[in-house]
């Protein structure tokens, strides 16, 4: 019986302080991976709203493939990349408040509005500079709609 | 040894007699009354001024979306709650109801109020509400704003109480408050006609310096860093110097239209509110307020 409880509690001893650390690692990786993500977002937004904003001709190749890779990169939303524990309050290098865990439905929610603002732009951006423009408000209003709650200001 | 007594009396009652002269409610010089009643207002005009001085910013509901239609700003219902080192403070009802808001009130009182940081029944309103700012607006802006007001919905939403500690609470104090903010003022206004447009747009209306530049212990702005940006009062991260380092004027411009940073980042927060308001500016504002900005002295 003491040596079984013996046992476990050095199991537990050695356990816990690697546990943690691997937790905060895994934080990290996911804040690393969604913040590329987002970086992808503005690379392809970058491209149609610089056309948009009449800095960079318009090009209907251009501006459609862009907006396909938004669209792709816009599909997926996973969960994995948003574990709990992983708020500004708890991790380094993040601004997602904790607001997003309190409500995971909203939050999510957002995310479809990005999402069928990605869809409308793939179906504009390619048609002409006034479609693209257009189109460019849904996506712009979806990503301000969701920092509006869910991000803190830049330190 | 029998005049002490009297002595301190005469102190008391002088202290008492200084405070209640120096902290008296200011009222609206002759001039500006006349100016007011002067001038045929004109709604159109002033729901450029509601926009550009972001009356909707502070007095709309609070959780609006970014997207949200543009008509649920214009229901003042109050409400937003702004947390500062000095308590928070509640944005009030100033819809047209004539009881939970402001629908009751003559041009004159707006005036007071907006001008002056004083309320009809002669009590100070904490500088919570920009009046630092908004006292060098135009009889004529204020005017033609209050016209454009009485176009906006009622609201029933009754006010909230600010939620302050005990101090804070006697209003009549602020009158010192704004006696030591006296001496703070944005740099002087230049002389070309779209730099004066825009230090007016940018100071007084839009008064970005009331975020962007940090405040002092009893909460007035440093003058020494105008807009040089601040710790963020509601909690996280700062509030950015303004212009931000290596931004062009386009930048500028098209981050106050859409929102929309060099890099294609997306404002967030309070600025977004103040965007969706810029936005409705005419595109020669817009640029006044770019040119005034980037010609700042910089302090930063």
């Amino acid at each position: 019986m003491f040596q079984r409880f013996t046992a476990l509690a050095l199991v537990a001893g050695l356990a816990l302080p690697i546990a943690l650390p691997q937790a905060a690692l895994a934080n990290e990786a996911a804040i690393g991976a969604r913040k590329a993500q987002f970086q992808l977002f503005a690379f392809n937004l970058g491209v149609l709203g610089g056309m948009a904003q009449g800095r960079v001709e318009y090009d209907a190749d251009m501006a459609q493939t862009a907006a396909d890779h938004l669209y792709h990169l816009t599909r997926h939303y996973n969960p994995a990349l948003w574990p709990e524990g992983s708020d500004n309050a708890n991790a380094a290098d993040t601004r997602a408040l904790p607001a997003i865990w309190d409500d995971l439905e909203a939050f999510a929610e957002r995310y479809a509005a990005l999402q069928s603002g990605a869809e409308a732009m793939q179906a504009a951006a390619g048609t002409d500079l006034a479609s693209l423009q257009g189109a460019l408000g849904g996506v712009g209003g979806a990503c301000a709609a969701c920092h509006d709650n869910f991000r803190a200001p830049a330190p | 040894m029998r005049r002490w007594p009297l002595a301190l009396g005469l102190v008391v009652v002088a202290a008492a007699a200084g405070f209640w002269l120096f902290t008296r409610p200011a009222v609206l010089s002759p001039q500006m009354q006349q100016a007011l009643a002067a001038h045929p207002a004109d709604p159109q005009r002033g729901e450029t001024v509601f926009w550009a001085a972001g009356c909707a910013g502070c007095h709309a509901a609070p959780g609006l979306a970014f997207d949200a239609p543009l008509e649920d700003r214009l229901v003042l219902s109050g409400g937003r709650r702004f947390e500062t080192g000095f308590g928070t403070f509640v944005a009030p009802n100033v819809s047209t109801d004539t009881d939970a808001g402001i629908g009751g009130w003559t041009t004159e009182e707006f005036a007071r109020a907006m001008l002056l940081g004083v309320s009809p029944t002669g009590a100070h309103y904490y500088p919570a509400f920009p009046y630092s700012a908004y006292g060098n607006a135009t009889p004529q802006d204020v005017a033609d704003l209050w016209a454009f007001w009485q176009t906006l919905p009622a609201d029933p939403t009754p006010t909230q109480a600010h939620e302050l500690p005990l101090p804070l609470t006697l209003r009549r104090g602020l009158g010192l408050w704004k006696l030591a903010n006296s001496q703070v003022a944005p740099p002087p206004a230049p002389d070309d006609p779209q730099l004066a447009r825009g230090h007016y747009l940018a100071e007084t209306l839009a008064h970005c310096t009331e975020c962007h530049t940090p405040r002092d212990v009893i909460g007035r702005l440093d003058s020494t860093q105008w807009m040089a940006g601040a710790p963020n009062p509601s909690g996280d991260g700062r509030i950015p110097a303004i212009p931000p380092q290596g931004w062009s004027a386009e930048d500028i411009d098209a981050y106050l239209f859409s929102g929309f940073t060099p890099e294609f980042d997306v404002a967030g927060g309070s600025m977004a509110d103040v965007v969706v308001q810029m936005a409705q500016l005419t595109s020669e504002d817009r640029q006044a307020i770019v040119a005034y900005l980037l010609a700042l002295p910089t302090t930063h």
